[in-house]
């Protein structure tokens, strides 16, 4: 059923596979023509140059649905770092098998079979933690993020590389979610992490923080406009930040010539 | 990276003396009656709302042009920061605490106005951005409302009673007051007929002249009718989004009135209450958000009156003139896109006019 829903989800969405080429192609080249694998450049990759939110702009569903609260981002981004790093796996181990005219179903189909094992695991041995994120766990299916890196990434490269890319990228999306989520958390509630005890356990009660006390809370920002908004305003800040390194590197480059 | 715009289309352009400050200068002008009428009727609260959101959105607009590296002067010169404070301001429940105007000012100013890029390039009119987030995010103090204390009868908060109710410590005992929009809601809601919560004529009448409770600067429909006619006068705004708005707010007023006159009231009736005459001259005649051509003006005004009904009558809201506003600005690239002003010299589609000596040269 999950693999169905989220086949005529990606179906629907003519944009994604355009941007799995556009963003993808060219970093699996270099890894494969030097024959050796440039780790770091997988993880600056994923963390920052090609993150799946700030410069893919994939998965903004997930995204803007669980973002109330630093805690849920925390949450969601750990189980999809858990289902990419799953799926690069399997996918770049079968990448030999998978005819190219079918891959994309059967990718769906991998990653469907994985949430669902993710999902079920959850509920039968962190039950409490199954309780918060219940709702969101299924919704991983629909991140096309998963499915861009299985068909750009892992269906190109080696088992071990393919994992890290995974990682690399799963925690780059973490990242963004537990960042939007403290934004709009704060603004919008005056709090920090609430509810991280229920997520992480008693031992981690001390992250709950109320930084804003008999704050009146800015509902706005909890809302689906105030996600909007502040993913808006990071996006920005990610643009600024590189526009900046380019140019102190330019100057730099200047620098070096001239002196040469 | 500057987005070039393209090379304006070619002429033949005449010049006006018109600038922006003087557009903003006529506007401050004509709300100025309805200002004064609510500083008097509000009191001291009501004047330290007003000068705080003003100075936030002042203070907000010269930090974001500091940031974006633009001349602060000249566009803090130009005064749309202060209309957009102002026209907030307007809209905002007259005892409402300081820092409502203060957020509200600064959600105008950065997240509608200068995110988009300055004066000119927001998609949304600034004012009722920021009043419908306001009015998500507190409702609590968005729908306050009290009842009129002329400023300086006895009734009525001095200047530092007043300050401390703009500081949002209370102590004052003042008579709050339904909006007369919520009230017919509520009651009706309740079971009641239109004609046992209406009666009789009064409520046009206090409603035409400004004494209930409201907004500052929407109470008095006859006084911002004054300052929309003076802007028509002076060709700041054109008649067709007022008149298209108001019209067809009458209209299908009128229509559902007679379709059941216990439950739909008439046009009168949305016509003074509420903003309806300050959002048609003032807000929806924003030229930033409002189509270019004149037909697309109308269909503009249209939408609008059309969604204020819509959501007065039958949504969560009592009063819907800043959601039918962001909505049609929402539409407005779309009808700019297919009503677009005839270019000189062209037809509609744009193809060349044939001239009777532009067909004898040919031969």
């Amino acid at each position: 059923m999950i693999s169905l829903t989220s086949l005529i989800f990606f179906a629907a969405q003519p944009r994604f596979l355009e941007q799995v080429h556009r963003t993808g192609d060219h970093m699996s080249i270099a890894a494969e023509t030097k024959n050796r694998t440039q780790w770091a450049r997988i993880a600056r990759d994923g963390l920052w140059s090609n993150n799946v939110v700030l410069a893919q702009v994939l998965a903004l569903c997930p995204l803007l649905a669980v973002t109330g609260t630093a805690t849920n981002g925390l949450g969601m981004g750990l189980a999809t770092t858990a289902v990419l790093v799953a799926s690069g796996l399997l996918i770049s181990m079968l990448r030999g098998l998978i005819t190219p005219e079918v891959r994309i179903p059967v990718f769906v189909l991998i990653i469907a079979v994985l949430v669902t094992l993710v999902d079920l695991g959850l509920n039968a041995w962190l039950h409490d933690l199954h309780k918060v994120l219940g709702l969101f766990i299924p919704l991983i299916v629909t991140n096309c993020a998963i499915l861009g890196r299985a068909e750009s990434f892992a269906s190109r490269n080696r088992v071990m590389p393919a994992a890290f890319d995974g990682l690399a990228m799963g925690l780059g999306f973490t990242c963004v979610l537990v960042v939007l989520g403290a934004i709009r958390e704060i603004i919008g509630s005056g709090t920090l992490f609430a509810n991280a005890a229920t997520l992480l356990g008693e031992r981690m009660s001390f992250m709950e923080v109320t930084l804003i006390p008999d704050y009146r809370g800015f509902l706005l920002a909890i809302l689906p406009p105030g996600g909007f908004l502040a993913l808006g305003f990071m996006l920005a800040g990610k643009r600024l930040i590189d526009a900046r390194i380019a140019a102190s590197k330019r100057r730099e480059t200047g620098v070096q010539a001239a002196t040469a | 990276m500057q987005i070039e715009t393209p090379a304006t289309s070619a002429g033949p352009f005449a010049h006006a003396p018109t600038s922006i400050q003087r557009t903003m200068v006529l506007v401050m002008l004509a709300l100025l009656p309805a200002t004064v009428f609510g500083f008097w009727q509000f009191g001291w609260p009501a004047i330290f709302l007003f000068l705080t959101t003003l100075g936030t959105a002042v203070a907000a607009e010269w930090v974001c042009l500091r940031i974006a590296g633009k001349p602060q002067r000249r566009y803090l010169l130009d005064g749309s920061a202060v209309v957009a404070g102002w026209l907030l301001a307007l809209s905002l429940p007259p005892w409402a605490p300081w820092w409502i105007g203060a957020i509200g000012a600064l959600i105008a100013i950065v997240v509608a106005k200068q995110v988009f890029g300055g004066l000119g390039q927001n998609i949304f009119n600034p004012a009722m951005v920021a009043r419908v987030a306001l009015l998500i995010s507190f409702p609590l103090e968005m729908t306050s409302y009290v009842r009129p204390l002329p400023i300086f009868s006895p009734e009525a908060p001095g200047f530092w009673q007043g300050i401390s109710i703009s500081l949002g410590q209370g102590g004052f005992d003042a008579v709050t007051g339904a909006t007369l929009l919520s009230h017919v809601r509520t009651e009706l809601s309740q079971g009641g007929t239109l004609s046992d919560i209406l009666p009789g004529m009064a409520h046009l009448f206090s409603g035409a002249i400004g004494t209930i409770a409201g907004s500052m600067g929407e109470t008095s429909a006859l006084l911002i009718l004054l300052g929309g006619g003076f802007l028509l006068l002076k060709r700041v705004i054109s008649w067709h989004i007022p008149v298209a708005l108001v019209g067809s707010l009458a209209l299908i007023a009128t229509l559902m009135n007679l379709y059941d006159a216990d439950r739909y009231a008439g046009a009168p009736y949305h016509l003074v209450s509420g903003a309806t005459l300050l959002v048609a001259f003032f807000i929806a005649t924003d030229p930033v958000t409002s189509p270019v051509s004149k037909s697309g003006q109308i269909l503009f005004g249209a939408g609008c009156g059309i969604l204020v009904y819509v959501i007065r009558t039958w949504a969560g809201y009592p009063e819907g003139v800043g959601f039918a506003i962001l909505l049609m600005n929402a539409c407005t690239p779309t009808i700019d896109h297919y009503l677009r002003p005839r270019v000189y010299g062209r037809d509609r589609r744009g193809t060349p006019i044939e001239y009777a000596d532009n067909a004898e040269m040919r031969k």
